[in-house]
């Protein structure tokens, strides 16, 4: 741990850009899959639904909800890191890194819950 | 178990990239500071270990090292504040090639300032009249908040953009570039922005603001390095940056 | 990372704000209706917007994603500047192709 994480980053900020990092590489990792999924609604609606059933299970579910967090925490991170860069600076990153991280949290708790 | 009032452990880096840490035993004395620290090793126990310091009271920026994991002026760094457990251990500035012990390699800190254009292009001679510069202006606010870097190092040395991307300029060249882009006075803005907008350059920082927290002059190289972005991207789309 | 390719990543990331948006509400409205996947491709088949939609959401992320992965492997792997380039740019290839055939297998009738 002391060698990942040294003392010089151990603050918000630095945590909040390998969140933003680990969060773009699930998203890359997940979209070819996401994609295959829908392709297969080539062939009609059948066996898109077959795979959508062999999905409603509780450990897709919880998958499916890291994948919503990663979404919404990637997205937010972006939309402060688009502020940083194309507006006057504003102190407060700490505040917006970690309020990004909660509403993250919160969207895909929300999410798992109703489909669980 | 020594007494930690009376005794400091402190870990020195001895050697280049290959090397190990050794470890001496320092009397603790009030408002100590960790040169303080390391000047009583070396009069005292290890005339060999190598360091670097000049001005000994925070203007100069030459003693900067790695303090327990955090690059600091160790001129400006009381024990007291920074001791863990009774231990200090100490490094050269990380992200730079090691000369001996706690002394680091300053060159490519200095060479990335140049390929940067971190130089001042002047653009009058003494017989003209010389330039009036409002403070209140935009440009020279935003190049006044950039313009007290003293080249320490310490925000290169935080840098984890640095240690990842050997092209990447590094906080402090950039934070110089974006103090001349708003000098009205200087003349070397195209080749400047072209510097900056290659590989390596200022888009390549990820705002993780290391730099801007360990700063001892508290500057803002992640905010200087957005008004690059800003300037570079603009430029790019009017046609004005050389590929 | 350079501004040319700095400009394609920030200009992909605005764009898709709005789309992300979107697209968040079409998941929770879906699962809140439970659709299956007749009811999703009713929806969708012959539908110009969702074809407007989701193939610029596919371009933009491509281009996004595939700037991203050169950027990752630039730093944390050991491959060459041109070998991460080269790979990022296959990814996105990869990511348009596959994702501009999902989305005219949702969309076409």
């Amino acid at each position: 741990m002391k060698r990942l994480l040294p003392a010089r980053r151990r603050n918000v900020l630095w945590l909040a850009a390998l969140v933003h990092r680990l969060s773009g590489i699930a998203l890359a990792a997940f979209l070819p899959l996401h994609f295959l999924v829908l392709g297969l609604a080539i062939n009609g609606g059948d066996e898109l639904n077959g795979v959508l059933r062999w999905m409603d299970n509780p450990a897709v579910k919880l998958a499916e909800s890291l994948l919503i967090l990663a979404l919404v925490v990637h997205f937010l991170g972006g939309l402060r890191l688009l502020a940083i860069e194309n507006f006057t600076w504003r102190n407060g990153q700490v505040k917006l890194a970690a309020a990004a991280a909660s509403i993250s949290m919160v969207v895909a708790f929300v999410f798992l819950v109703r489909v669980l | 178990m020594h007494d930690h009032t009376t005794r400091l452990s402190v870990s020195l880096w001895r050697g280049k990239e290959a090397g190990e840490y050794q470890t001496y035993q320092v009397p603790v004395r009030e408002s100590q500071t960790v040169l303080d620290v390391v000047t009583w090793v070396q009069r005292n126990l290890d005339p060999t270990l190598s360091y670097r310091f000049a001005c000994r009271v925070g203007m100069c920026g030459s003693c900067a090292m790695t303090v327990n994991g955090r690059p600091r002026w160790t001129c400006r760094t009381h024990v007291s504040k920074v001791v863990e457990n009774g231990r200090l251990e100490i490094g050269p500035l990380e992200n730079l090639p090691i000369i001996k012990d706690l002394a680091a390699d300053m060159r490519p800190f200095f060479e990335k300032w140049q390929d940067a254009k971190g130089v001042f292009a002047p653009t009058k001679s003494r017989h003209d009249p010389i330039e009036a510069i409002k403070p209140d202006t935009a440009q020279r606010i935003a190049a006044d908040k950039a313009i007290e870097c003293i080249n320490c190092g310490v925000c290169y040395a935080a840098c984890d953009t640095v240690r990842w991307n050997a092209d990447y300029l590094g906080p402090a060249a950039l934070n110089r570039a974006w103090s001349l882009v708003n000098d009205v006075r200087d003349a070397g803005n195209a080749e400047r922005i072209t510097a900056v907008s290659a590989d390596g350059g200022c888009h390549a920082c990820h705002s993780h603001q290391s730099c801007q927290q360990f700063c001892p002059q508290s500057l803002n190289p992640t905010a200087s390095i957005a008004g690059l972005k800003r300037t570079a991207a603009r430029a790019y789309l009017r046609g004005k940056v050389e590929s | 990372m350079n501004v040319r390719l700095y400009i394609l990543q920030r200009g992909t990331a605005a764009l898709m704000v709005p789309l992300i948006v979107v697209h968040l509400a079409v998941i929770f409205y879906a699962t809140r209706h439970q659709l299956s996947a007749e009811d999703i491709l009713a929806r969708t088949r012959n539908s110009a917007t969702w074809a407007l939609f989701y193939g610029t959401f596919v371009v933009a992320a491509s281009i996004h994603a595939a700037i991203g992965v050169r950027n990752v492997l630039t730093e944390w792997s050991g491959l060459s500047g041109r070998m991460s380039g080269l790979l990022g740019f296959l990814f996105g290839a990869m990511l348009l192709a596959l994702g501009l055939r999902a989305v005219a297998a949702v969309v076409l009738p």
